[in-house]
C-alpha cells in the first residue's frame, strides 16, 4: 500500500526526533542546572579545523570571538567523544559517559550559555525532555477523556448528548488563562518538580478534551446508524459489544490524527503556561521556561542562541503537522 | 510664487509655534526670585520623557501613586526643597529659615513678590490655607501622617505677609525636610471648593487647564487620556538664571506613556523621548553598544538608595491556618539559620548576573550611595559555605545521606521565595539564590507571581515563606526609614503589627530610631543611626543582596543634564534642562 511507504519517513524522523531528547543525558555535554557564573549569555563557541599545523578532522573548540577578546586567552580544546562527565541516571541507572565534550578546564557550548552560564545545548535537550514528554501526556489524558465523553454522548443520543455537549461547549468558551492564574494563586506554593510536571499535564490534558470530543461523537452518532451496526443489534449484541466491536474501531483513524495534531499543540500550550510562570519552574529546564528570558527586549536583540528552544518547538510541530497530513491522507484512501 | 508662498507658510506656522508656548515673564523688580549657578541655556524646545504609567490624579494633596506625584512635581512647589544631587535641604519657596534652641520652633520666610501660574500673588495665607488642607482629618492626605508629630498636628501661624511660623509639638530631627515636595496650594482657587467640601473633587484628570494653578516651573497645557501629558512654562515662575533671566528654559515638558521599561527604552532609541529615567543594566548595555557618533548621554550615577533583599515570613500567624508555614517559621526565627543563608548567599553573582556588574553588594540596610547616612563600618563577611554549614550544625541541623538539610525534628529543610513575575532583575536573584542554597542542601522553588498578588501575601494575608523584595529610594534621610525598623511600622515588613517589640534587638531599634529622630545634631544622630544599622546588620531581620546603580540616559540635545541618585533622578532640575538648537532642528527635519 503507498501510505505506508510515505507514512514511513515522517514517522521513522519523528522516532529519531524523540530519541534524542530520551538520551538528553548522553547526548548533554554538562548538567542543565550546573551554573558557571562567570560565562553568563556567552555566544556558541566556534569550531576550527585548522591550526599552525594545518587541517584537522577533528575540530578544536574555541571560545567567541568576544571573550577570547576581552578576558580570557585564546585556547582551543579538541573534540573528544564519549567523555566522562557529570552523572545523570537514565533506564534506571547512574551513568558519566557523555557523547562529546572536551578536556577540562575548557567548555564547550555549542549553542551557547543563558544569563547564569548554564549550558543551552544540555538545557534545550533537557528542557525538550520535559516539554515533550508533557506533550505526549497530555494528549494520552486528553484523549482518553475525548473518547470517553465523546462515545458515551454520541451512542447514547438525548438528554446524555445533550449534557455532556453543553458541558463541552461551556468548556471551551472559558477563558483558560485567567483560570489558570487564578488555580495557581490556590495551589501551595512550595510544589516539587514531578508535582508540577504532573499539574502541567493534568491541566492541559483536562482542557485540552472539548474539541477531539466533539469529532469523535459526531464519529459515533453517524456509525451507531450504519447497517452493520444496526444488523448485529438486531441479532442481540450488547451496547459494549457493540461500542468494542464496531464503534471505537471506526474511531482509530480520527484519533491518530487528533493525536498528532494535538501533540505541538500541548508542547506550545506547555511552552506558554511555563512562559508566564506557570509552568515548570527553575532550575529545571522546560522549553517554555527558556523562552521567558527573551521577554526582556535586550535579551532578544542581543542573544540571538536564546531564540533556540523557539527553532525546536517549530521543528517538532512541523514534523507532527506533517504526520498528521499524511496520516489523513492515508485514512481517506482507505476509506474510499 | 511658490517658494515664497512656502516661506510664508512655514513663517506662519513657526509664529504659531511660538505663540503657542507663553514667553516668560520679565522679572520684576521687587520679586524675589531664586538665582541658580548652572550654565546658562537657551530657550524654547519641548522634552518628552516616557512614564510608566498615567496619572490618576493632579491633586497633590490627595495623590497617592509614584507616577501621579511625578507629573504633580513639576507643576507644584514646595517651602523648602531637597536638592536630589547634594541631598541636603536648599531654600524653595521659603527664601530662609530659623530653627529655635530647643529644635520646636522654625520660621520661615516666604520670598517675596512671587506669583501662581496665573499670576495671582502668593503669600503667607497660601501657605496656612496648604496646611489645613494637609492636616485636615477629614480629606485624610497620604501626607498627612509626616505633619502629626507625637499626636498633634504641626501647628501654624502667620507673623506677617511673608513669614510663617511652625510649632512642633516636639523636636524633630531635619524638620524642614518635611516640607519638601509638600506643595503650596493657591488658596484663591481651593479655598472655595474647600469650604463647600469639595475639595476631593478639585483637579481630577478632567480638569480644564485653567483651573489648575501651581507654583511648579511648568503648568498643564493638555491632557489626552491614555497618550500623553503636555506641560507648558510657567511664565511667572520664581527662578532664573545666572544671567537673571526667568526660567524653565523649556518652552513644553510632555509625558508620554508606556508601561514596561523595555517599551520606554524602545521610544528612546526612536528619538521619541528625550530622557530615560532609570534603566536596567542589560538595557543600559544595550544603548552602550548602540550609541553612534552623535551618542546618547549615558550615565552611571553608581549605587541607588535601594536596597533588595530576602525577606523571611517572621509573622505571628496563628497556629490554625498554614501549619506547614508555623513549622518552618521556627527555622526562620533562629538567627543562625538566618545568619547561614546570608553566608551562603554569593552577592558578587547577583551583582554580576542580575545587574550585569553595575550595582553594589549589600550587607546592611543603607547603600554607599546614601553618602550622608551608611555605616561604613558594617562587616562585609565573605561567601563562605563552610561558615553557613558550621552555623546551620550549631543550630541542630544535620544532613542526611542525600545531602538534604534536616532540621532537629528530622525534617527536610525546603522553602520557596516568591518574587514579581515583572521584574527580571529580582528573578534572576531568586534564582542564583535558589542554586547557592542547593550548595547547602536546601531545597528552595522559586514561585513566579503577580506584583499586586505578591504585595498582598505580604501586607495582608501573610501566605508566604519568603520572598524578595526592594525598598528605600525616596529621601535619604534615617526619619524615611522609620516605618520599616519601628516595630509598628507600616512596612516592617518581617513582622507586620507587632504590638510590642518581639525581641530585644527590636526594642533597641525602637529606641534608638525615635532618639535619633528628636536629636537635631547630624554628629550625634549619625552615631545613633551607625548602631540601628550596626543591629539590623547583626540579626539580619531581612537579608540584604544587592543594591542597583542608577542609570539613566538622555539624549545628546539636552543641556544641563545633571542626573542624581535620589528620586527623580533625571527631572529634578528639570526647570534647568535646556534643548541645543542645533541638535533640536536636526531632530525636527
Amino acid at each position: 500500500m503507498p501510505h505506508r511507504r510515505t507514512l514511513l519517513l515522517p514517522a521513522a524522523l519523528l522516532a529519531l526526533w524523540h530519541l534524542v531528547f530520551i538520551c538528553a543525558g548522553f547526548l548533554a555535554p554538562y548538567d542543565p542546572a550546573e551554573q558557571d557564573r562567570d560565562l553568563p549569555y556567552t555566544a556558541p563557541a566556534h569550531w576550527q579545523f585548522h591550526d599552525s599545523q594545518g587541517f584537522h578532522l577533528r575540530p578544536y573548540v574555541c571560545p567567541p570571538h568576544d571573550l577570547a577578546a576581552t578576558s580570557q586567552p585564546q585556547q582551543c580544546y579538541p573534540l573528544q567523544f564519549f567523555v566522562h562527565g557529570w552523572r545523570y541516571s537514565f533506564a534506571g541507572m547512574r551513568w558519566s559517559v557523555h557523547l562529546f565534550g572536551v578536556p577540562t578546564p575548557g567548555r564547550i557550548a555549542i549553542l551557547g550559555t543563558d544569563a547564569y552560564g548554564r549550558d543551552m545545548c544540555s538545557r534545550l535537550l533537557f528542557g525538550g525532555r520535559i516539554s515533550l514528554a508533557i506533550g505526549l501526556l497530555a494528549v494520552l489524558v486528553s484523549l482518553l477523556a475525548a473518547m470517553l465523553i465523546g462515545t458515551v454522548s454520541g451512542y447514547y443520543g438525548k438528554w446524555t448528548d445533550e449534557l455532556l455537549m453543553g458541558g463541552a461547549e461551556l468548556f471551551l468558551v472559558v477563558p483558560w488563562l485567567y483560570f489558570l492564574l487564578a488555580l495557581r494563586a490556590m495551589l501551595p506554593l512550595h510544589l516539587s518538580a514531578s508535582a508540577t510536571f504532573l499539574l502541567v499535564v493534568g491541566v492541559i490534558g483536562s482542557l485540552g478534551w472539548a474539541r477531539p470530543m466533539r469529532l469523535i461523537r459526531g464519529l459515533v452518532l453517524s456509525a451507531r446508524e450504519r447497517n452493520y451496526v444496526l444488523a448485529a443489534r438486531g441479532f442481540g449484541a450488547s451496547d459494549a459489544y457493540l461500542l468494542r466491536r464496531h464503534i471505537a474501531p471506526s474511531t482509530a483513524g480520527v484519533l491518530l490524527t487528533q493525536a498528532a495534531l494535538l501533540v505541538p499543540q500541548f508542547v506550545a500550550a506547555e511552552a506558554a503556561l511555563s512562559f508566564f510562570g506557570l509552568g515548570v519552574s527553575e532550575p529545571v529546564p522546560s522549553w517554555g521556561n527558556m523562552l521567558a528570558v527573551l521577554q526582556q527586549y535586550s535579551v532578544l536583540v542581543s542573544y540571538w542562541w536564546m531564540l533556540a528552544p523557539a527553532f525546536a518547538l517549530v521543528i517538532t510541530s512541523v514534523m507532527y503537522c506533517w504526520l498528521a497530513e499524511v496520516l489523513q491522507r492515508s485514512l481517506k484512501s482507505f476509506s474510499i | 510664487m511658490p517658494r515664497t508662498v512656502r516661506l510664508c507658510l512655514l513663517l506662519q506656522v513657526f509664529a504659531i509655534l511660538c505663540l503657542a508656548a507663553p514667553s516668560p515673564d520679565p522679572l520684576q523688580p521687587k520679586e524675589e526670585v531664586q538665582l541658580c549657578k548652572e550654565n546658562a541655556g537657551h530657550y524654547g524646545g519641548r522634552l518628552v520623557v516616557g512614564l510608566r504609567a498615567e496619572p490618576k490624579t493632579l491633586n497633590p494633596v490627595t495623590a497617592e501613586d509614584a507616577v501621579s506625584r511625578e507629573v504633580i512635581a513639576e507643576l507644584t512647589a514646595d517651602l523648602v526643597h531637597i536638592n536630589r544631587s547634594t541631598q541636603q535641604s536648599e531654600p524653595a519657596l521659603a527664601k530662609s529659615w530659623k530653627v529655635s534652641a530647643d529644635g520646636l520652633s522654625y520660621t520661615l520666610k516666604l520670598r517675596r513678590g512671587i506669583r501662581f501660574s496665573d499670576g495671582q500673588p502668593f503669600d503667607a495665607d497660601d501657605v496656612l490655607f496648604s496646611f489645613a488642607v494637609y492636616t485636615d482629618e477629614k480629606i485624610d492626605s497620604p501626607q498627612r501622617d509626616l505633619l502629626i508629630i507625637n499626636g498633634k498636628p504641626i501647628q501654624v501661624t502667620k507673623l506677617d505677609q511673608y513669614t510663617v511660623h511652625f510649632i512642633l509639638a516636639r523636636p524633630y530631627a531635619a524638620a524642614e525636610r518635611i516640607f519638601d515636595s509638600l506643595a503650596i496650594l493657591p488658596r484663591h482657587i481651593l479655598e472655595k471648593p474647600y469650604r463647600e467640601g469639595q475639595f476631593l473633587q478639585q483637579w481630577s484628570l478632567n480638569t480644564p487647564p485653567s483651573h489648575m494653578v501651581g507654583l511648579g516651573p511648568f503648568r498643564l497645557k493638555q491632557y489626552l487620556p491614555g497618550q500623553r501629558v503636555v506641560l507648558e512654562r510657567n511664565p511667572y515662575y520664581w527662578k532664573a538664571d545666572s544671567a537673571k533671566r526667568r526660567l524653565p528654559y523649556l518652552d513644553e515638558l510632555v509625558f508620554v506613556f508606556a508601561a514596561n521599561e523595555d517599551a520606554r527604552l524602545m521610544q528612546f532609541e526612536a528619538g521619541e523621548t528625550d530622557v530615560v529615567n532609570r534603566l536596567s543594566a542589560q538595557n543600559y548595555s544595550l544603548l552602550t553598544r548602540q550609541s553612534g557618533p552623535s551618542g546618547f548621554q549615558l550615565q552611571d550615577l553608581g549605587p541607588s538608595t535601594e536596597y533588595n533583599f530576602l525577606l523571611l515570613n517572621l509573622n505571628d500567624i496563628g497556629s490554625s491556618h498554614l501549619p506547614d508555614l508555623e513549622r518552618k517559621q521556627a527555622w526562620f526565627r533562629d538567627l543562625r539559620f538566618r545568619q547561614a543563608l546570608s553566608a551562603a548567599v554569593d552577592r558578587d553573582s547577583i551583582v554580576r548576573l542580575a545587574y550585569g556588574g553595575r550595582g553594589t553588594p549589600l550587607w546592611g540596610n543603607l547603600s554607599p550611595g546614601n553618602k550622608l547616612w551608611v555605616n561604613s563600618a558594617i562587616p562585609h563577611p565573605q561567601l563562605s559555605l563552610e561558615a553557613a554549614r558550621q552555623l546551620l550544625k550549631s543550630a541542630g541541623f544535620s544532613w542526611n545521606s542525600s545531602g538534604t538539610l534536616i532540621d532537629p525534628s528530622r525534617q527536610p529543610v525546603q522553602f520557596s521565595i516568591i518574587v514579581a513575575s515583572s521584574n527580571s532583575q529580582r528573578m534572576q536573584m531568586a534564582t542564583i539564590v535558589q542554586d547557592d542554597l542547593s550548595k547547602l542542601g536546601i531545597q528552595v522553588s522559586v514561585v513566579p507571581m503577580e506584583f499586586r498578588a505578591l504585595l498582598q501575601r505580604v501586607f495582608q494575608t501573610y501566605n508566604y515563606e519568603a520572598t524578595i523584595l526592594g525598598l528605600g529610594g525616596g529621601d535619604a534621610d534615617p526619619n524615611a526609614e522609620m516605618n520599616v525598623w519601628v516595630s509598628n511600622g507600616s512596612t516592617h515588613l518581617w513582622h507586620l503589627g507587632e504590638a510590642h517589640p518581639a525581641t530585644a534587638w527590636e526594642a533597641d531599634l525602637d529606641r534608638l530610631m525615635n532618639q535619633q529622630m528628636l536629636t537635631l545634631n547630624y554628629k550625634r544622630r549619625k552615631r545613633l543611626f551607625d548602631q540601628v544599622q550596626r543591629i539590623i546588620a547583626a540579626n539580619l531581620p531581612l537579608i540584604f543582596l544587592a543594591t542597583p546603580d542608577v542609570l539613566v540616559a538622555a539624549s545628546p540635545a539636552v543641556g544641563n543634564f545633571h542626573p542624581a541618585v535620589l528620586e527623580p533622578n533625571t527631572l529634578w532640575n528639570i526647570d534647568q534642562l535646556y534643548l541645543n538648537r542645533g541638535a533640536e532642528m536636526a531632530r525636527s527635519h
